[in-house]
């Protein structure tokens, strides 16, 4: 009876965890039962794939919960299973192989497989084979993402595991590329590695840049002697010239090949440590205030035996020229560097080509922008002969316009609409008020013209202030112009400057028609040209001479809308545009639209010009293109097109 | 016999002796060395206004006699403070490191010395070595030659390249603002050798005059910068009068006309506009030790176009009318942009003069050159009863008998 109980329970041990043990993944893990509970990161790659290549359904599920922590063993009878919180303190748990809820359990009766965070990633590493082979196109992007973002060598065979049986076009063309670059990195031949190198060849991409740059990675190193031949050496380093005397001799002193030259900073410090009452190495202190002085001291003490000997530069001249630096590639092998470097040169090449053409359109928008700011400016102070130093507030009133419109139609691209010609009509009728008021007073004085002008900016520019703040304030742009047109990874121009290059066409044809096409503008020639002729023709100078600065101001106001689409409005918004404003007239040539157009593109295409030769310090950029127009001026003082006969003036 | 030249120019004395009353009257209500009814720093605000009215008879010798609107010259006022800042701030840097070095066990050689002044000086612009043109910051007589030379010697370049292309009017005036323009965004970065945007600071402290206090040091620099006022009206009125006024004040009317007769125009106008940026760079020197800083944003163009206003307000072509625009319009200025002027309740609206006082000074502008194109200084001409004939139109200079419009324009 004894017996029998005995086996009965026995029999109910054993066969208990056999009866839920019927599903393969169950006996995968349980096979790897001490592994897993105990994983660690040395050991647990064996376990990661035979679950990874068991061929189960099921492998991607375990794996994934194995990472997110979510196994938890049965601490009855050590099964695993996973499972999801139900109660607080009780979990629900699931059966790998069937996908079924087993129950709650209370916590105390669980066990949580904690794998740590080495464990983890390699986990990790091995679910990319199943992301990349996973049926959702999404998902496949996603796990390339990742790879390319954080590419590592393990990650190479999965991937091309995959690329066999991918169907989707544009995924198989990203798996492809990525391998050319795994290659390029992590792959063990290098016959292989040159092949996919020679395969990029040309690729503007950051991303083969990025993969290629660091294959050429160099350390500093030294040898005795002569070079060393066996090595991947990319170029020696003549002392004096690629480094200094100091930089190669300190490597010397870090590598214990050469003692420590004694500097006039470590002689000072032994003398103070040395200094015996009022005495240091046979001399007074006081007398200390020379570096000669010094060193006689510092020698004395060392004959002296109670400091070491001084180690002069003449040694160390001596000691560097026994040694040879040289820079070492980091990769090994020659055939691969050389191949890189080959392909990265061409890279360059059509990479510097790209750049110059990215480096055209960010002139040529540039000269846009400033073409728009000083279009109006070249009506009234070209056609009229009118200095109008409150044309950047006439500007900056357009701008604040948008603001204003932006606040009262929500739609930004509505508001956009509504603001162009509102922009127009508020900047029309302040530059008419101020013709009428002031300026008409003053066509022959233009000096005072300049100075009362300035008043009336200052004094806009504060009312600016006081109302809207110091504060900018945002003009934003609708939806349709966010982002760029990118036409690979160097060449790109965002839309808001496409648009302003189209509005200054725009204005460009504006212009011309009105000048040239309608009896308003050849009343404006005819007035610019001989007022007293004009009028005796039946012209009204005053009326023509209103409308035409109403016309530049209107404008300098629309100018302002697109400018603040991109700049921040802020009351010294026209401030900043002013001096180039007038620049761009004066070089282009005063009273002609071609001159302020040509203006705008030298003036445009010289400060990105300069700001490429030097791209840290776009103020000296300004300093230096500021320069070159002083000196242009001096060549032409009437710019690139002077006007010629009576209507020059003089 | 010709009458004495400061019995053709009555306003010497006038202006002399107006000086001097007010220096001795300064003095006596300073804190140094009076009853001390005045304070300290409203010392040093009357001692930088008479700077500033150096610097204003100097452009009311470009403009108002000349006829070149510079719109540039505190790029020459602030080189002048640049130059006298470089010596100020090295000295006193040096004492600052001898006093501190002096407790070290070992006595610091004149190079330990160096490194140690270019590390305090240039540290916060992330360097310690000292750029060349520091290199006579440790002389001071080679420092004050600089005031004169460095802004001497940019008019005389900019001028030379300007006149001789015959560039005049406004473009000359939109030339000169480049040029201020450039120099102050050239200052502004960081390896200009100047300290970028920090500028040169500390400079009210006078080295070697460590026991002074400000009070007597402050009226000291008063005392400089009256008697280079002084100094300067006597030399611009000579400068102006006789011969080689008469030639300046007819380039000023018309330039062609002058050329004509045989005049080396460009020789003349180069001449007066060197002298100006030197008197301009003078007064910078005798300005910034007062303020006790200067940076690179004080050369922006707006600072030179506050210059021209005061000249204008004042009234242009009389060098007494400069001084008295430049002191009334900075000092009311500074009253105003102190807050210290009550507000202005309107029921539905405050107006806060500390904002507002912009405004009124841009619109008083437009009205003075609209309808006092005399300025200030027209108010004497009605005193001593001399009011120009009427030749019928507006005139187009400031001075009595300049061209007028109805004449110009034939």
């Amino acid at each position: 009876m004894r017996i029998f109980f005995l086996a009965l329970v026995a029999l109910l041990f054993l066969v208990s965890p056999l009866s839920a043990q019927n599903g393969p993944v169950q006996t995968l893990l349980q096979d790897n039962r001490a592994k897993i509970i105990k994983s660690s990161r040395k050991s647990i790659q064996p376990t990661i794939d035979a679950i990874a290549s068991s061929g189960l359904p099921q492998a991607q599920l375990v794996l994934q919960k194995w990472q997110a922590r979510e196994i938890w063993q049965r601490k009855a009878d050590g099964l695993f299973f996973y499972g999801e919180k139900a109660a607080p303190k009780a979990y629900r748990l699931f059966d790998f192989d069937s996908a079924e809820p087993v129950g709650e359990f209370p916590k105390k009766q669980l066990k949580l497989v904690k794998p740590n965070s080495g464990v983890r990633a390699l986990i990790g590493t091995s679910l990319v084979q199943f992301q990349l082979n996973d049926p959702d196109a999404a998902l496949r992007r996603a796990a390339l993402l990742s790879i390319e973002r954080d590419p590592a060598v393990e990650l190479l065979a999965p991937l091309r595991a995959s690329i066999g049986a991918e169907s989707n076009v544009d995924i198989l063309t990203l798996k492809q590329r990525l391998n050319t670059l795994l290659t390029i990195r992590f792959d063990t031949d290098p016959e292989t590695r040159i092949a996919a190198i020679k395969e990029v060849a040309g690729d503007l991409g950051v991303d083969v840049r990025a993969t290629l740059n660091p294959l050429l990675t160099t350390d500093l190193a030294f040898a005795e002697g002569a070079l060393p031949e066996s090595k991947n050496i990319a170029a020696q380093r003549v002392v004096g010239e690629d480094i200094t005397a100091a930089a190669a001799y300190e490597m010397l002193v870090a590598a214990n090949r050469a003692p420590t030259v004694t500097t006039a900073n470590e002689i000072r410090k032994v003398l103070a440590a040395h200094i015996v009452g009022g005495q240091v190495g046979g001399a007074a202190v006081a007398t200390l205030d020379d570096l000669g002085a010094r060193i006689k001291a510092y020698d004395n003490l060392a004959a002296s035996g109670t400091v070491p000997p001084r180690i002069a530069e003449v040694e160390r001249e001596a000691t560097l020229a026994s040694f040879v630096f040289y820079d070492l590639y980091k990769e090994p092998a020659k055939a691969v560097t050389d191949a890189a470097r080959k392909t990265l040169e061409g890279i360059q090449t059509r990479v510097g080509f790209n750049q110059a053409l990215d480096l055209g359109l960010d002139a040529l928008s540039l000269a846009s922008i400033y073409f728009l700011a000083a279009i109006g400016l070249a009506i009234t102070f070209g056609v009229m002969g009118v200095i109008n130093m409150a044309h950047g507030e006439f500007i900056m009133m357009g701008a604040y316009t948008g603001y204003v419109v932006q606040q009262i139609i929500p739609d930004y691209t509505i508001s956009l609409i509504v603001a162009l010609p509102a922009a127009f009509v508020v900047t029309f009728a302040a530059g008419v008020a101020m013709e009428r008021l002031v300026i008409r007073w003053l066509y022959h004085r233009p000096l005072e013209t300049l100075l009362a002008t300035f008043g009336i900016s200052i004094a806009v520019q504060q009312i600016a202030k006081n109302i809207f703040g110091t504060q900018a304030r945002p003009l934003t742009s609708p939806g349709w112009l966010d982002g760029a047109w990118v036409l690979n990874d160097v060449v790109s121009i965002s839309y808001i400057r496409i648009a302003i290059f189209v509005l200054a066409l725009a204005f460009l044809t504006l212009f011309l028609f009105i000048m040239k096409r309608t009896r308003f503008g050849l009343e404006t020639r005819a007035v610019t040209q001989n007022p007293r002729m004009a009028s005796s023709m039946g012209i009204n100078p005053d009326r023509v001479n209103m409308l035409t600065f109403g016309l530049g101001s209107g404008i300098a106001g629309v100018a302002g809308v697109a400018i603040g689409l991109y700049a921040k409005v802020t009351s010294e918004l026209g401030a900043d545009y002013i001096v180039q404003s007038f620049m761009t007239v004066v070089v282009g040539g005063v009273g002609n639209i071609w001159g302020a157009l040509l203006g705008a593109t030298m003036i445009g295409s010289l400060q990105k010009g300069i700001e490429w030769l030097n791209p840290s310090n776009t103020l000296a950029a300004q300093t230096y293109m500021i320069i070159f127009i002083i000196i242009f001026i001096q060549f032409r003082p009437r710019g690139v097109i002077a006007l010629k006969g009576r209507a020059a003036g003089d | 016999m010709p009458r004495s030249f400061i019995f053709r120019n009555p306003s010497i004395l006038v202006f002399i002796g107006c000086l001097a009353v007010f220096t001795v009257v300064v003095t006596v209500l300073s804190e140094g060395f009076g009853i001390g009814f005045l304070s300290t720093s409203f010392i040093k605000t009357l001692g930088k206004t008479l700077a500033l009215c150096l610097v204003a008879i100097s452009m009311d010798l470009v403009w108002g006699y000349c006829g070149i609107l510079s719109l540039g010259h505190f790029a020459f006022f602030g080189l002048g403070g640049y130059m006298i800042g470089m010596w100020l701030m090295y000295e006193r840097t040096r004492d600052i490191v001898v006093t501190s070095m002096a407790s070290a066990e070992i006595p610091p050689t004149q190079q330990e010395v160096k490194d140690a002044i270019g590390n305090q000086i240039f540290g916060v612009v992330g360097s310690s070595d000292f750029p060349a043109i520091w290199t006579l910051a440790g002389s001071l007589p080679a420092q004050l030659a600089l005031v004169v030379l460095v802004p001497g010697l940019l008019a005389l370049v900019f001028g030379w390249l300007a006149f001789r292309s015959r560039v005049t009017g406004v473009y000359l005036s939109i030339l000169t603002q480049a040029m201020t323009l450039a120099l102050s965004l050239y200052l502004f970065q960081n390896d200009s050798g100047l300290r970028g945007n920090n500028g040169l600071s500390g400079l009210q402290n006078l080295p070697g005059a460590n026991n002074v206090p400000q009070a007597i040091i402050s009226v000291w620099f008063l005392w400089g910068s009256a008697l280079a006022l002084g100094l300067g009206y006597v030399l611009f009125t000579w400068v102006v009068s006789g011969k080689f006024g008469s030639v300046i004040r007819g380039i000023r009317d018309d330039e062609a006309r002058v050329r004509f007769l045989g005049y080396p125009v460009e020789a003349y106008k180069l001449f007066i506009f060197v002298l100006s940026a030197v008197v301009a760079g003078i007064a910078g020197a005798l300005y910034y030790p007062q303020a006790g800083i200067i940076n690179p944003a004080e050369m922006a163009p707006i600072a030179s176009i506050y210059l021209a206003v005061w000249v204008a307000i004042g009234g242009r072509g009389r060098f007494y009318g400069a001084v008295i625009g430049a002191a009334f319009v900075s000092l009311v200025s500074t009253w105003f942009t102190s807050g210290q002027v009550p507000s202005i309740h309107l029921g539905f609206y405050t107006v806060d003069w500390v904002d507002w006082w912009q405004v009124v000074l841009g619109l008083s502008f437009v009205l003075v050159t609209l309808y006092a194109p005399r300025g200030i200084g027209g108010l004497f001409d009605l005193i001593s009863g001399r009011i120009a004939p009427n030749r019928h139109g507006a005139d187009l200079g400031p001075g009595a008998g300049s061209l007028q419009e109805k004449e110009a324009i034939e």
